[in-house]
C-alpha cells in the first residue's frame, strides 16, 4: 500500500499524518522550520514562497488557535488566505464533505488546511483529489478526530529539538487524555520514528486506548513513577465534558493523580521540559506554578508552530 | 420441462454425494441423479462438462433494501445478482423501512419477489414493532404471511426483559429466533474493532467482549425459555469458543459467519478504507483464524453474504459516517471456494455450509438433491478466474472490500424450480 501522502518520487505532497512518514521527510521539515523563525523577528515579516496560491482554510470543528497559527503562517509565504469556519452546519445544510471540497478547487484553492471532528477525513478529501486527476491540490491535516495533528505533532518535535537536540537520547511522557487525543497519536508517531528510545504514556485505564503499548510506548498509570527520569513532559487537554462521568469522576480527582504539580515534576529530571498543545485548563491537567514556570516551554511551542507550518506549506505546495 | 444436466461433477453434500453425475429433472423438480427415469426424454440437455453441479445457494443474509432505500437497490437488481451468483434461496432481513414488523408488508414483498420469478424470497420478521426492541410483533400473523424466523437484524435488544419475553412468546409458538450478537452499550458508536488498527486510526471501538457478554445473555435466556436461536455474523475467537462450548454442553444452538470475515481483518482497513467498515467490525487476525477453523469443524453450521448494498454516496465519507456493508451475493461461491482451497477443505464440507445447512437452519425446502425436491441448481465451473469490479457484478451496490480482486468460479447457469433463470 502506498503512503498515501508521498508521490511516486516519495515527496511529501499532502501532509495527513506522521504515520508511516519516513524520518529524513520529518527531518527536512524540521529543518526547513529553522530559518522561518528568524522572518518573525524581521521588519517585513514574509517571504514570497507561496505568492499567488490560495491557501484555504477549511475548519469543520471550530478552532482559534490553530486556524490562526496556520493563517499567520500561509501570510508569511504570501499566499492569499481564505477562512472557511463550516463547523457542523455543512452536514445540516445536507452538503457533502467532497461536495464542498469540489466547490472550493473550482474556486482554484491551491491548499486545504483541514480540521474535521471525524478521523480519516483528510485522508478521505486527498484520496479524492488524486483520485480525480486533482493531485496538484494539496491537503494538509490540521486535525482529524482521535487520529492525527501532524503540524501539532511536527511543533512539538520541533520544540523538543531546540531544547534537547538529540531526540535519541530522551525519555519522553505524554500524560492525560490519549484515548482522545490525536496530538498524543502524532508525537508518537513522530518520536518513534525519529528514535526515541523511552516514550510513556501516563494515563488512568479509561483515559488510554485499549492497544496503547502496540504504539511502541511504555503504559504508566502511576505519574510519578511515570516521570522518573523524564527529559520531556507533554501534558494533554482534558476536555470539559470528560471531567465529569464514566471516563473520570471529577475534575479535582483527576488532578489529585495526573495533575502536575512543582512537587511532581520533580520526579524528572532536573533540566526537564514541560509542554502542553494548549489550551490548557490550569488547576485541572497543570498547576500554574508549573505552567509558568522555568521547566515551561509553552510559550515558544505557539511561536515554532508558526514556523513548523511554513515549511509543511512550503514544502508540499514545492512538491 | 424436462431437462439433464450431464457430464458434470455433481455435489450434493446433503447426500454425501461428489461424483461424475447425471442430474435429471422434471417438472420443476430433481427426478433422479445417476441414472434417468424410466422413459425419460430431456427437453434440453446442459452440458456440465469441466463444471460443478450442486444445489442452488441458500443465503440466510440478504438485504434486498426493499421497501425504503430503492435508491441503493432495489428487489429486481439483487435478486438478479443473487442468481448471478447460483444463490437460489435468500433469507431478506427485516431492516427496511418501514420494517418488516407486518404481515402486509411481508406479504406485498413476497408477491413481488414471486412476479420475478427468481429467487426465492424468505422474509425475516422483526422481532419487536419498528426494531425498537421494546414490544414484540404479531409474530402469528407474520409466520403466516410467510416469515421464516424473527430478528432484530442490527438492533440488539437492550432491555433483557423485552428479550427474555420475546424469546418466550417465539418459543410458545415453535418461530425461530435470530440474534446477532452484541452488547447494545459496548457496541455503542464503535465502528471498529477495538484493537491495534482503531487505536493507531482513533477510531472509537467495538470490543470483542461486546459479543460474549451478548452470547452469554443469549445462552442463559435460552437455557430459560427452550427458544431456538440461530446466531448471526459471529466476529471473534473468543465467540467461537463460546458457542463450541456451548454446543458440547448441549444446548441447540446454530450460527453463521460473514464470508468476508473469512479473508480479511481489522488491518485491511488500511488508511481509513471505508470499504472495509462492516457490521461486526472486522476483527484480529487471530478472530479470523478461528472463524475460518470454526466452519471447518462445524462449530459454525454456515457461511452467508451478508449482502448490503452500499451506494458511492454511502462510501465515500469519513470512515466512521460512511455506511457499513459490503455486496456479497456473487461473492458467496468464489470467497467459499477460496477458505476451503486455503484450508483443505473437501468442496463437500464447503457447499454443504452455503446449501444444505442453510436449509436446515432455515427451515427451507432446497438445499439438496433427494428425489421430488425443487430442481433448484447451481453450475459452476470451479476453475474460471474472474475479477471483482464494477462491470462483473449485477448488484446494484458495487462496494466490496474485494474490488479488483481475482477469484476462481463463475456460475453457469442457474436454475429456480427447474427453469434456467441465469446463464452466462
Amino acid at each position: 500500500m502506498r503512503n498515501p501522502q508521498l508521490n511516486a518520487n516519495g515527496e511529501l505532497t499532502h501532509l495527513l499524518t506522521l504515520e508511516g512518514l519516513p524520518a529524513e521527510v520529518i527531518r527536512h521539515i524540521l529543518d526547513t522550520a529553522v530559518p522561518f523563525t528568524s522572518i518573525a523577528e524581521r521588519d517585513v515579516k514574509k517571504v514570497p514562497l507561496l505568492r499567488g496560491r490560495s491557501v484555504f482554510n477549511l475548519f469543520f470543528e471550530n478552532s482559534t488557535r490553530t486556524r490562526t497559527t496556520f493563517e499567520i503562517a500561509a501570510k508569511r509565504l504570501s499566499a492569499d488566505v481564505i477562512n472557511l469556519n463550516i463547523g457542523a452546519s455543512s452536514t445540516t445544510k445536507g452538503e457533502t464533505l467532497l461536495d464542498t471540497v469540489d466547490n472550493l478547487v473550482a474556486m482554484n484553492a491551491d491548499m486545504f488546511v483541514v480540521r474535521h471532528s471525524q478521523s480519516g477525513a483528510p485522508h478521505l478529501i486527498a484520496a479524492h483529489l488524486d483520485r480525480t486527476g486533482r493531485g496538484h491540490v494539496h491537503v494538509v491535516n490540521a486535525g482529524d478526530g482521535r487520529h492525527a495533528h501532524p503540524t501539532q505533532g511536527l511543533l512539538d518535535l520541533f520544540t523538543i529539538r531546540h531544547y534537547k537536540h538529540d531526540v535519541r537520547e530522551l525519555t519522553v511522557a505524554i500524560v492525560g487524555d490519549i484515548l482522545h487525543s490525536r496530538v498524543a497519536r502524532s508525537l508518537i508517531h513522530g518520536l518513534t520514528t525519529l528514535g526515541t528510545p523511552e516514550v510513556r504514556a501516563i494515563g488512568p485505564q479509561t483515559l488510554l486506548p485499549t492497544a496503547m503499548s502496540s504504539l511502541g510506548v511504555r503504559v504508566f498509570h502511576d505519574l510519578r513513577a511515570g516521570l522518573a527520569g523524564c527529559d520531556v513532559v507533554v501534558m494533554l487537554r482534558l476536555q470539559n465534558e470528560r471531567m465529569k462521568g464514566a471516563l473520570l469522576p471529577s475534575a479535582g480527582e483527576y488532578f489529585k493523580h495526573y495533575g502536575l504539580t512543582p512537587e511532581k515534576l520533580a520526579c524528572a529530571k532536573p533540566d526537564a521540559i514541560v509542554m502542553h498543545p494548549g489550551p490548557m485548563n490550569r488547576g485541572v491537567e497543570i498547576d500554574s506554578a508549573v505552567a509558568d514556570g522555568a521547566h515551561s516551554v509553552i510559550l515558544p511551542q505557539v511561536t515554532f508552530g508558526i514556523a513548523v507550518r511554513m515549511a509543511v506549506m512550503s514544502i508540499v505546495a514545492g512538491n | 420441462m424436462n431437462l439433464e444436466i450431464r457430464n458434470g461433477r455433481v455435489v450434493d453434500p446433503a447426500h454425501g454425494v461428489d461424483a461424475p453425475l447425471s442430474l435429471y429433472i422434471a417438472q420443476g423438480r430433481v427426478a433422479a441423479v445417476g441414472d434417468a427415469p424410466a422413459g425419460f426424454v430431456a427437453e434440453r440437455v446442459i452440458d456440465a462438462a469441466g463444471c460443478v453441479v450442486c444445489p442452488g445457494l441458500i443465503d440466510v443474509a440478504t438485504r434486498l433494501r426493499e421497501p425504503g432505500f430503492e435508491y441503493k437497490a432495489t428487489l429486481a437488481s439483487e435478486l438478479r445478482a443473487a442468481v448471478a451468483g447460483g444463490v437460489t434461496g435468500v433469507a431478506c432481513l427485516p431492516d427496511t423501512d418501514p420494517p418488516l414488523d407486518e404481515p402486509g408488508l411481508v406479504e406485498m414483498l413476497r408477491h413481488r419477489a414471486r412476479l420475478l420469478d427468481r429467487a426465492h424470497v424468505y422474509p425475516i420478521g422483526a422481532l419487536t414493532v419498528g426494531l425498537a426492541g421494546a414490544e414484540i410483533t404479531e409474530m402469528g400473523e407474520l409466520a403466516e404471511a410467510g416469515c421464516v424466523a424473527f430478528s432484530q437484524a442490527e438492533a440488539p435488544i437492550g432491555d433483557t426483559q423485552v428479550l427474555l419475553r420475546a424469546m418466550q412468546y417465539a418459543a410458545t409458538f415453535g418461530h425461530r429466533v435470530w440474534l446477532r450478537p452484541q452488547d447494545p452499550h459496548l457496541g455503542r458508536a464503535g465502528v471498529a474493532h477495538d484493537g491495534e488498527v482503531a487505536t493507531r486510526l482513533g477510531l472509537p471501538g467495538i470490543p470483542a467482549s461486546a459479543e460474549a457478554i451478548a452470547l452469554a445473555t443469549i445462552f442463559a435466556l435460552m437455557r430459560e425459555t427452550g427458544a431456538t436461536v440461530h446466531l448471526c455474523r459471529l466476529s471473534s475467537a473468543q465467540g467461537v469458543a463460546m458457542v463450541r462450548a456451548a454446543r458440547k454442553d448441549g444446548l441447540a444452538v446454530t450460527c453463521d459467519v460473514a464470508v468476508h470475515h473469512l479473508h480479511l481483518c481489522d488491518v485491511d482497513i488500511g488508511w481509513f478504507d471505508t470499504q472495509c467498515h462492516l457490521v461486526p467490525p472486522l476483527r484480529g487476525t487471530r478472530d479470523r483464524a478461528a472463524l475460518r477453523a470454526g466452519v471447518a469443524d462445524g462449530t459454525i453450521d454456515l457461511v452467508c453474504s451478508d449482502h448490503t448494498p452500499v451506494d458511492d454516496d454511502g462510501k465515500q465519507l469519513p470512515f466512521a459516517e460512511s455506511e457499513p456493508g459490503a455486496t456479497g451475493l456473487e461473492l458467496l461461491l468464489p470467497l467459499t471456494l477460496k477458505w476451503a482451497r486455503e484450508d483443505g477443505v473437501s468442496l463437500l464440507r464447503a457447499l454443504e455450509r452455503i446449501t444444505s445447512a442453510a436449509a436446515a437452519v432455515l427451515g427451507c425446502p432446497g438445499g439438496s438433491f433427494s428425489p421430488g425436491a425443487p430442481a433448484d441448481v447451481c453450475v459452476f465451473d470451479p476453475e474460471a478466474h474472474w475479477t471483482v469490479g464494477a462491470a462483473t457484478l449485477s448488484s446494484q451496490g458495487r462496494n466490496t472490500p474485494f474490488l479488483g480482486l481475482e477469484v476462481s468460479g463463475q456460475v453457469r447457469q442457474t436454475l429456480v424450480g427447474g427453469t434456467v433463470v441465469f446463464e452466462r
